[in-house]
């Protein structure tokens, strides 16, 4: 067996995917920006000076610290209820999370069951599927949302609940697609000759070799997913106040933009460096992922 | 032969129906028809011919991966049918050509040798199936320490003993072997068809040999079936075949096998002309339009295969 002598070692697929991910600087800050996101998000109630309920009725619309007026017990300044925004951020980053993290898996894991059964059913099922599918797509997502919100009833549930039935199809479409494509391969008919079975077939066998592109689409519609949600908020049929949810937090302040900058700009600042780190993140991710990037 | 064989098909045929868009009715693609075969234990029966002839989907149909159109498949006496499938499937076992798609790249190669135990055998203990996993990869020739590895790191070679490991497994009777060495390298397609003889010996498997080279089929075949355009035109045991062909196609074949000898003159028959479409077969022989010795006959009428062990379909014979 002289075929057989040593093979080099290949590195392990986490070193190899680290390798890849280090290139794109933009993608190695997001993932810092999220992980930090992540712990504030986390230990929010130790973080927090001050309960982001609490009403200080003296300190009405202060400005942050380094404007006149400002000081140090209120470091972002209050809302015009006498709030203190940098508790009220905070917080608000556990909601954020929150909705992206129930949004994404109840998206890919509905989009996923049916992606990978629209690959492996018959052409008439498929193609059921897949236009039930195209409808839901045509719609203005944001638009579609408020539709389902409004006959929900507006809450941060049901806002949840609409946005990952908005974002589903995306899923559907990408695994179908890669289904299609792994199950022409020769080690899904070994399998079959082995005797597996369909479910085996399609959940064993096929999909772990389709999540690539999934991962991505779920770390990018993460921030669809918390971008949405606060476009809920700001139109009132998202989180229901006193929640400290960014998107609500700017439409309450939004009759105070001229007055009291900082009660709109904050949130607003903290939904532009989520969402953006995690994008950037994203990018990373598709190009450590995909194989046809990768360089030998 | 006076041994029973282990598979016997016959009339074994495939249909497919292709195009029927909105406004076209479908066609029918003959891919393979009346093909006869037995197949015995410890034998090799090659089935050769150039691409697109149904040798892939005559494979298929063995191995149950498709249904037959049409005729029979018996495996030690009993008729394999559609609803049998589940039963008979553990004994024919396939490997595939091309070595890079026939492994799942997820899986560790002893979950890969393990999943068809996994899936058929669930009286067996964990240590039980790794054990036979175990045993089997030193059968094929790899090293123990293999078996915690993912396919990507193994080269071509390599992946055809783990897909044939795999492949037996279950303990066949049947394997079902599509162009196992087509995809490697000159010098590990002898050690891989080495290692199929070797296992042959041992374990008392029948080979269902498909292969374009006919240099491979005359180092491995007991028995020859020489298909043209979804039929047998000419069948029998590999000596005879190979010593003495008697359809021209054959002939026309083994002219183009390159023989490793520069002072050897050969008289290549140049055969002019495409395989006919497999949608619109020639009412005659198939292989007419391409014949230097077609007649009108040839044209009009189809030969059958003549009887006896050597057999050809041609009139001319």
């Amino acid at each position: 067996m002289t075929e057989m002598s040593n093979t080099p070692s290949r590195p392990s697929a986490l070193r190899e995917f680290w390798y890849y991910f280090r290139e794109n600087r933009g993608a190695v800050m997001g993932l810092w920006v999220f992980g930090a996101f992540l712990i504030v998000a986390a230990f929010a109630p130790f973080i927090a000076p001050h309960d982001p309920t609490m009403q200080y009725r003296e300190h009405i619309l202060q400005p942050p610290f380094w404007q006149e007026g400002g000081s140090w017990t209120f470091p972002l300044g209050t809302d015009p209820l006498g709030r203190d925004m940098l508790s009220r951020l905070i917080v608000g980053a556990r909601f954020s999370f929150f909705v992206g993290i129930v949004v994404v898996s109840i998206a890919s894991v509905g989009g996923i069951v049916i992606g990978v059964l629209a690959g492996f059913a018959p052409r008439w099922l498929d193609t059921i599927i897949m236009r039930l599918m195209d409808i839901i797509l045509a719609f203005p997502s944001l638009l579609l949302a408020l539709v389902l919100v409004a006959v929900l009833g507006p809450s941060l549930t049901n806002a949840m609940i609409a946005i990952a039935i908005v974002l589903q199809p995306h899923y559907v479409r990408l695994t179908r697609a890669s289904v299609m494509s792994e199950r022409q391969k020769d080690y899904v008919t070994s399998a079959r000759v082995a005797g597996a079975g369909l479910m085996r077939l399609m959940f064993i066998t096929v999909l772990p070799n389709c999540l690539a592109p999934i991962i991505v689409q779920a770390a990018l519609s993460f921030s669809t997913a918390i971008l949405d949600a606060a476009a809920l908020g700001f139109l009132g049929m998202g989180a229901q106040p006193p929640t400290p949810e960014w998107g609500t937090m700017l439409a309450e302040a939004r009759e105070f933009i001229l007055r009291a900058w900082w009660v709109v700009t904050f949130p607003g600042v903290a939904i532009l460096i989520t969402v953006l780190a995690i994008n950037l993140m994203g990018d990373g991710l598709r190009d450590a992922l995909d194989p046809k990037l990768k360089r030998s | 032969m006076t041994q029973a064989p282990v598979m016997t098909a016959s009339h074994l045929a495939r249909h497919y129906a292709v195009g029927g868009g909105l406004f076209s009715k479908p066609q029918t693609l003959r891919a393979v028809q009346d093909v006869d075969f037995e197949l015995y234990a410890g034998k090799t029966l090659a089935v050769v011919g150039e691409s697109g002839c149904g040798k892939s989907t005559l494979a298929r149909m063995v191995t149950m991966i498709e249904e037959p159109t049409s005729g029979t498949l018996t495996l030690d006496g009993q008729a394999v049918t559609p609803d049998q499938w589940a039963s008979v499937r553990q004994s024919v076992q396939i490997v595939f050509q091309d070595p890079y798609g026939s492994l799942n790249p997820r899986q560790r190669i002893g979950q890969i040798l393990m999943e068809p135990l996994v899936i058929n055998r669930p009286d067996l203990s964990k240590a039980e199936k790794e054990d036979r996993a175990r045993q089997m990869l030193n059968m094929v020739g790899l090293r123990p320490e293999h078996f915690d590895r993912y396919p990507h790191m193994f080269s071509g070679g390599q992946r055809q003993r783990i897909a044939i490991a795999r492949a037996l497994m279950l303990d066949p009777k049947v394997l079902v072997l599509d162009e196992p060495v087509s995809a490697l390298d000159l010098s590990i397609q002898s050690s891989v068809l080495n290692l199929l003889t070797d296992l042959q010996e041992r374990l008392g498997l029948a080979y269902l040999f498909i292969s374009h080279d006919l240099s491979v089929v005359r180092h491995v075949a007991d028995d020859v079936i020489v298909m043209y355009l979804g039929r047998a035109v000419e069948k029998g045991p590999k000596e005879a075949v190979f010593d003495n062909p008697s359809h021209p196609y054959t002939k026309a074949l083994l002219s183009a096998t390159p023989i490793a000898d520069p002072e050897h003159h050969k008289e290549r028959i140049k055969l002019t002309g495409e395989l006919p479409s497999p949608l619109n077969v020639p009412p005659g022989c198939a292989f007419a339009p391409r014949c230097w010795l077609a007649t009108d006959k040839c044209r009009a009428e189809r030969p059958d295969l003549t009887s006896g062990p050597h057999q050809a379909a041609c009139f001319y014979v």
